[in-house]
């Protein structure tokens, strides 16, 4: 069965995420520079403009900032069968947002600040999700 | 900051009407719109030589509205590839091009299918290419899940409630009742708010706003021009467009956007008043960017209404109604008059101002409030009579 949700198309910035991804690492980029630690990808650093960047593990560890309940699918067609479904921001602990599905609990159990793991899901050969799940608070 | 106060006027306005499915194209609904406010300024097309439009890729140039009208002589156009965030910039950049010469008498316009033709509720590109590929993968598409992303943070941080959001919703259906050019002039209760069905949670379907087939226009030239045209003229005393640090790739992406429980208008609301040599209290009533109910509470935090997180018990108690101490979106707003991107909203402003705005007149209004935005980047005028 062919996968219908949206895929990334990563790029060469993003491809060493995407990269990460599917080996089982959430990687961020950190200026080598400034020591800055940045997402999404891009080429300069933000905080001090150096384009010297190296790619590191996150902990995967983070909690969640907001997050919404997805109850009419939009398209229908493609999300008809995966409502509800929570979308969230998680900010990690390395002080970075990043959006992601919440899975392993019921929508109504999502609370602000909740602690939450990444846990990868494949959705091609070549590509795989970070989405996150309920931790025990780290 | 914006440095013309007062020497540039709408001297016109115009629209099609609004619907589901016009039937008609981008463009002669543009020409349409722009034709009305040529015509209640009491000028000729001749007269006409600058446009200004902005569009999401679902309209057309500009230079096609002024080739279908027969403009002469046009001496400046230019199409902003933006959101609602742009209505109000556009007729602050018609200002600034006639004071440098560039024109003398611009039209500012919106058109738009936006119900029968290219839907923007309808979700962005699938294919999640750039910035989209960190948002769209996890059913993320639509403004309405962009913008309940923000709600929920404002309700986290404050406690804001559905109710609250509700209030706003019946108020400015309230006020759609009394306008003939309005898609929904059904009285809604709050009890219709809360049972009306959860989209994304938080949001209700009447959190949200219309889709609208139409246009909109205005006619921008010299204040003391426009005192010899046909209408009392609406000043522009003050205005600014920003929205400060990390307004993202593009209108959805917020991932590095501070803090969701505030948008742009904190950020722009400094220099607005400063232009305008004016501050909230001054302000007689404000037609603010609804594409959200809950769009309106950032704003009037924002811009010092009311304190932050205070925007939901700030507009209780009847106090943005139209008989209240700060009417609203007396023409029902973008959710119930009709989503023309937020130009609809200085239309009604300027109706207002002119004293012209039929039964849904709220007596003398002195000064009017219009914003466009709602998330990382906006703009807003103060515009007077
Ligand atoms: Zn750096």
């Amino acid at each position: 069965m062919s996968y219908a949700k949206p895929l990334p198309v990563p790029d060469v910035e993003t491809r060493p995420f995407w990269d990460g991804c599917r080996e089982g690492k959430l990687l961020l980029q950190r200026c080598t520079d400034c020591g800055h630690k940045r997402f999404p990808p891009t080429h300069f650093c933000p905080n001090c403009r150096s384009a010297g960047q190296e790619w590191v593990e996150s902990s995967g560890h983070g909690r969640v900032f907001s997050w919404i309940v997805v109850r009419h699918p939009v398209p229908r067609d493609i999300y008809a069968g995966e409502v509800p479904y929570v979308v969230a921001l998680v900010t990690l602990d390395e002080g970075v947002r990043i959006a992601t599905n919440i899975i392993g609990c019921a929508p109504e159990a999502v609370t602000a600040d909740m602690p939450v793991r990444v846990t990868f899901r494949e959705a091609t050969p070549e590509i795989t999700l970070p989405l996150f799940e309920p931790a025990p608070a780290s | 900051m914006y440095s013309l106060r007062d020497k540039y006027a709408i001297a016109g306005i115009g629209c099609t009407a609004f619907s589901k499915n016009s039937g008609r194209t981008v463009r002669s609904l543009a020409s349409e719109a722009s034709l009305a406010a040529i015509n209640d300024a009491g000028l000729k097309v001749a007269d006409v030589d600058g446009f200004v439009s902005f569009n999401f890729n679902d309209s057309v140039p500009a230079i096609s509205v002024a080739t279908e009208i027969g403009v002469p002589d046009v001496r400046y156009a230019n199409d902003f590839l933006s959101g609602g965030n742009a209505a109000n910039m556009i007729v602050l950049t018609a200002a600034a091009v006639i004071e440098a010469g560039l024109a003398e008498t611009v039209v500012c316009y919106r058109a738009m299918n936006g119900r029968s033709g290219f839907r923007l509720g309808g979700g962005r590109d699938l294919s999640a290419h750039g910035i989209t590929q960190f948002t769209a993968p996890f059913g993320w598409i639509t403004y309405p899940q962009a913008m309940a992303m923000w709600c929920r943070r404002h309700m986290i941080e404050y406690g804001t409630t559905a109710e609250q959001l509700g209030e706003i919703a019946v108020t400015f259906r309230g006020n759609a009742v009394d306008n003939p050019r309005a898609m929904q002039r059904e009285p809604i209760t709050l009890d219709d708010y809360m049972a009306s069905r959860m989209i994304v949670d938080p949001f209700r379907m009447l959190d949200i706003c219309l889709e609208t087939d139409g246009a909109c226009a205005v006619v921008v030239t010299k204040a003391e021009r426009a005192r010899d045209l046909r209408h009392k003229p609406v000043y522009i005393a003050g205005g600014a467009y920003g929205g400060g640090p990390n307004q993202g790739e593009d209108l959805f992406d917020a991932l590095r956007w501070p803090d969701h429980s505030h948008n742009y208008a904190k950020y722009i609301a400094d220099d607005l008043w400063r232009s305008a040599g004016m501050g909230p209290a001054d302000i007689d009533m404000a037609q603010i960017y609804d594409c959200f109910t809950y769009s309106v509470l950032m704003q009037l935090e924002g811009l010092g209404f009311c304190k932050e997180g205070e925007g939901g018990s700030f507009i209780g108690g009847g106090r943005i109604a139209r008989d209240g101490p700060l009417p609203l979106n007396t023409h029902g707003g973008l959710l119930s008059e009709g989503y023309i991107h937020g130009l609809n909203h200085v239309l009604e402003a300027v109706q207002q101002l002119r004293g012209d705005a039929g039964p849904r007149q709220v007596p003398g209004v002195e000064t009017c409030l219009t914003t466009a935005g709602a998330m990382t980047c906006g703009s807003a005028m103060v515009l007077r009579s």
